[in-house]
């Protein structure tokens, strides 16, 4: 057991390095792909976590967790349509809308369990999609362009790859922080104590429906930032980030990399989109490998990167 | 005469044409040991299952220490006082007895909604655990998984987790149910000492037990109580022995 935790330590250690470390390898081999590539792994990293608070740690299978994506991302759009370019406006507001709009689809699809949440979940999501598809002063289905990138009043430059590439990585690195601090915490323990047993929690005397709705609401805030972060990255969003298959791509990264596991989603990110990068550089087929070797991975290796890290140096 | 601790008026619940509990009416005063006996499928279940509020009744009140409870959910009944003990083992299977214990106590430490700390590091708590594992015997168990304990052991710390939470009364659905006769000796042990310092109300098959624990014991048949005394009283009652006790499902087991 003690050398399991090692070795995902020491994984995890060198994950984070690696990406510290990353702009310096980009700079010296003149590599600007890689940073670009790796900008937005970082990014969507910090949603899969988000997703595996609920998801790992909570027991919520969430299948509308790219919503999340596209109202952080039209938060900016739409504030920087109108001429609201300070990031200090257009992130709060970002993160606040998230909250409300995980508050509600919370505080409703909460009271139902196993496949009814992962379907009402997936419903809000894909109203959500067609709502953004139906606003025709934002660009409707064809998305929107963001002409100026998010304003920090020359703190940061979102302009700047590398200072981008940095501002993502610190949100990554403060949101698995406080999700590190959330499941150690009294909150947290409640909350995997109801994804184990709730009967159980409600005869101690846990309301089970208020803890998980908190959960929730976190974790689409946590997720509206990172749907921020990828409008500016991006230039530009669309319905299509809420679309239910970038639900199900966040999902696989979670499973992928460990469910209920600190750093399991980040390598799990890391993991999935390397892969796909390198896949679709062979072939156009790429999903024709990728989908077995996720079956694979799934059947064979329960717990996913972390478990087999865990099983291997206990083997 | 005192208000009891758990006065239930009149209790109905159906399922479908099937009255399950068909107007029960009990009450246990502080400090007793109320048994609840009765053949398979006599609605005790049901019962406890309105106690706790799990089920709810159609007709009917229940009240804990004068308070009317028949409509709060388990969980405001939890923190007025209701403990609880499942007949078939309802743990946090992955989590350590130690931790189980503890989120019984955390439940009574104010709100949860503390993000920062770290919990398992909070004396208060891991005290509270500590001690009530002791009470069940299970102090050197403490940080070990649910889910690789002994049924027994699991047995014991329901008891843990219910005591944990500082319960005015403790509902027991056969705590001794699946356990072996050295275990059973161990849990009759256990509540006779218990007894002393909480309220019981007890459902049991193992006849013995209840009738040396027992102050008072109360037989259900087909959802209605037919008798209510004192384990003597029970023994001697006519209606009792012909429903029930001259019944070949009773053991009566000795030694």
């Amino acid at each position: 057991m003690k050398s399991a935790f090692n070795v995902r330590h020491l994984v995890s250690v060198l994950l984070v390095a690696g990406l510290l470390l990353l702009p310096l390898y980009s700079h010296l081999t003149g590599n600007v792909f890689v940073l670009t590539l790796f900008t937005r792994i970082v990014i969507l990293a910090l949603a899969a976590a988000s997703l595996n608070l609920i998801m790992g740690y909570g027991g919520m299978m969430s299948f509308g967790h790219a919503a999340y994506l596209g109202i952080g991302g039209y938060a900016v759009g739409i504030l920087a349509q109108e001429g609201i370019g300070s990031g200090f406006v257009q992130f709060p507001v970002a993160l606040a809308v998230s909250a409300f709009y995980a508050l509600v689809i919370g505080a409703l699809s909460l009271r139902t369990r196993g496949v009814y949440f992962i379907m009402i979940t997936l419903a809000f999501a894909q109203m959500a999609y067609y709502v953004a598809s139906g606003l025709a002063r934002y660009g409707g289905d064809d998305g929107l362009t963001i002409y100026k990138r998010s304003d920090f009043a020359g703190l940061i430059n979102p302009g700047n790859r590398v200072q981008f590439y940095y501002l993502c990585l610190a949100c990554l690195l403060v949101v698995v922080f406080l999700i590190w601090r959330i499941v150690n915490s009294r909150f947290g323990l409640v909350v995997q104590g109801l994804r184990s047993n709730e009967q159980r929690m409600q005869a101690i005397g846990f309301p089970g429906t208020r803890y998980r709705l908190v959960c929730f609401v976190i974790a689409g805030t946590m997720c509206g930032l990172a749907g921020a972060l990828l409008a500016n990255n991006t230039d530009f969003v669309s319905p299509a980030v809420m679309y239910w298959t970038r639900s199900g791509d966040l999902m696989v990264m979670v499973i992928l990399g460990g469910m209920g596991t600190l750093f399991g989603p980040v390598i799990g990110a890391v993991a999935y989109l390397v892969l796909e990068e390198l896949l679709s550089q062979v072939t156009e087929y790429w999903a024709l490998i990728m989908g077995p070797l996720l079956l694979l991975i799934v059947l064979f290796g329960r717990g996913g990167i972390m478990g087999l890290l865990g099983r291997l140096s206990r083997g | 005469m005192a208000e009891p601790l758990l006065r239930v008026e009149k209790l109905v619940r159906r399922f479908g044409g099937i009255i399950a509990t068909d107007h029960v009416t009990l009450e246990v005063p502080r400090g007793e040991l109320h048994a609840i006996i009765g053949p398979n499928g006599a609605g005790k279940t049901t019962l406890i299952g309105q106690l706790t509020g799990h089920l709810m009744p159609h007709s009917g009140s229940i009240h804990l220490a004068g308070r009317d409870i028949s409509r709060l959910p388990a969980y405001r009944r939890s923190a007025l006082g209701l403990a609880r003990s499942f007949q078939i083992t309802c743990l946090l299977a992955d989590f350590t007895a130690a931790d189980n214990v503890a989120l019984a106590a955390q439940a009574r430490a104010g709100h949860s909604f503390r993000f920062f700390g770290d919990a398992r590091k909070e004396r208060g708590l891991r005290e509270a655990a500590m001690s009530a594992l002791e009470r069940v015997g299970l102090a050197d168990r403490a940080g070990v998984v649910v889910s690789r304990l002994s049924h027994g052991e699991q047995r014991e710390l329901e008891l843990a987790v219910a005591l944990a939470t500082k319960p005015q009364l403790l509902l027991l659905d056969e705590p001794m149910a699946g356990l072996g006769i050295t275990e059973s000796a161990r849990m009759v042990r256990l509540l006779s000492d218990l007894r002393k310092e909480v309220t019981i109300v007890l459902v049991e098959h193992d006849m013995e037990a209840v009738f040396a624990l027992a102050d008072r014991i109360s037989v259900l048949v087909y959802g209605r109580v037919i008798a209510s005394g004192t384990p003597d009283a029970i023994r001697q009652n006519e209606e009792v022995k012909r429903a029930y006790l001259g019944d070949q499902h009773v053991v009566v087991r000795h030694g």
